[in-house]
């Protein structure tokens, strides 16, 4: 039905729409728009932990896996730091489509592939990293090597914001764009329904970074798990 | 007077080829430097170096340049795949594709625009402060000799 079936638009009252996680929107103040295109503002403890880890520091390099986008560009550059930005989603999308996209995701020359195209960086040469939502859409193989290379490429001791969906048994799940409006305030506008490749819950996560120094939960009310990693 | 700041590119018919500027077509393709002393619109194909230091820069949307670029600004409407230095700004809008580095006194980037590398604000030195006024001396003192007292005639 679909070109991309792990992929849906939302449509707002499409009649039989599949289980999916948590609200279409976060539950916050809406701005204007429709259901899909609506902004949401709200705090975030895990956005907040991250900067408050590198206050007062200038210069240092950022990842956002997100994409480009005024906002993260503006707040990150603001702070003084150099910011390196990739949109993991649609890398992944361009790499893997095309067949079945979780059965791609097993094929190591894709996977090296993809690696060699988005994470392509010396060792040691990142002080933080977004990751964002991104690590539910990785089926294992992939993400493992995805995790080893963030591990490679961020320093010691610094720190990865990423965020996963807290309902385990979700069909679809739905993918946001993130804006950062200051050090504790995310903008999330929908960018449409997802399948994830596997769903998490915080033994899994911890599973994930064991290799970290240390793992930090922050539970949110659109049902979304924040957790800084200090690598 | 000072001179006045160069306005932003108006974004209606922008896509079409301006006039006063220098502008190199979508046809033509260019392999080498390209050096410009006035504003540069380039809606071609290119592939080596573009240098517009004092001026402008506009990738049309046909643009497609495999070249690394410095300019005193840069809009892209096209795409880019080189490193960008552009000292005051630069605009990449909503169909855009810059892929490379950039460093520059200030970016936007419209939502639809894509981006892949690294940012680099490096703000212009600031003016030197005008100096404060000199504060008004004290006038000196004058000193009077003293009056010698006049002699009796004999």
């Amino acid at each position: 039905m679909f070109k991309e079936p792990w992929k849906l638009q939302t449509r707002a009252g499409a009649a039989g729409a599949p289980r999916d996680a948590g609200p279409s929107s976060p539950s916050r103040t809406a701005h204007a728009g429709s259901a899909q295109n609506s902004v949401c503002s709200r705090h975030s403890n895990g956005l907040e932990q991250f900067f408050g880890y590198i206050q007062g520091e200038r210069g240092l390099n950022i990842l956002d896996l997100s994409g480009a986008s005024q906002a993260n560009i503006g707040f990150i550059t603001n702070l003084g730091h150099k910011l390196y930005a990739e949109d993991l989603l649609q890398t992944l999308d361009t790499a893997f489509g095309g067949g079945d996209f979780f059965l791609n995701q097993s094929s190591p020359e894709r996977i090296e592939r993809f690696l060699r195209h988005s994470l392509d960086f010396p060792e040691n040469h990142f002080n933080g990293a977004l990751v964002w939502d991104l690590l539910e859409y990785l089926s294992p193989p992939l993400l493992k090597a995805t995790v080893d290379r963030l591990a490679r490429i961020v320093k010691p001791r610094s720190y990865l914001l990423a965020i996963f969906h807290a309902e385990e048994r979700a069909e679809l799940v739905s993918t946001y764009s993130y804006r950062i409006a200051d050090a504790g305030t995310l903008l999330l506008s929908l960018r449409g329904m997802r399948k994830p490749a596997q769903l998490f819950n915080n033994r899994a996560v911890e599973k994930l970074f064991q290799a970290s120094e240390s793992v930090k939960f922050f539970l949110t009310r659109d049902h979304l798990r924040e957790v800084v990693v200090k690598r | 007077m000072p001179a006045p700041m160069p306005s932003a590119p108006p974004k209606t018919g922008e896509g079409e080829m301006p006039r006063g500027v220098a502008a190199i077509g979508k046809s033509v393709m260019i392999k080498g430097q390209l050096f410009s002393r006035e504003d540069l619109y380039l809606d071609g194909e290119m592939e080596g170096t573009v240098e517009v230091p004092d001026n402008r820069l506009t990738i049309g949307p046909h643009g497609k340049l495999q070249a690394g670029i410095k300019a005193r600004e840069v809009v892209v409407l096209g795409s880019i795949n080189g490193n960008v230095e552009a000292t005051e700004r630069i605009d990449i809008r909503k169909d855009a594709r810059v892929v490379g580095d950039i460093k520059t006194g200030r970016i936007i980037i419209e939502d639809g625009a894509y981006f892949k590398g690294s940012i680099d604000i490096v703000k212009g030195e600031p003016a030197k402060a005008a100096a404060p006024p000199p504060r008004p001396q004290p006038a000196p003192a004058i000193s009077t000799p003293p009056v010698a007292a006049a002699e009796p005639n004999r």
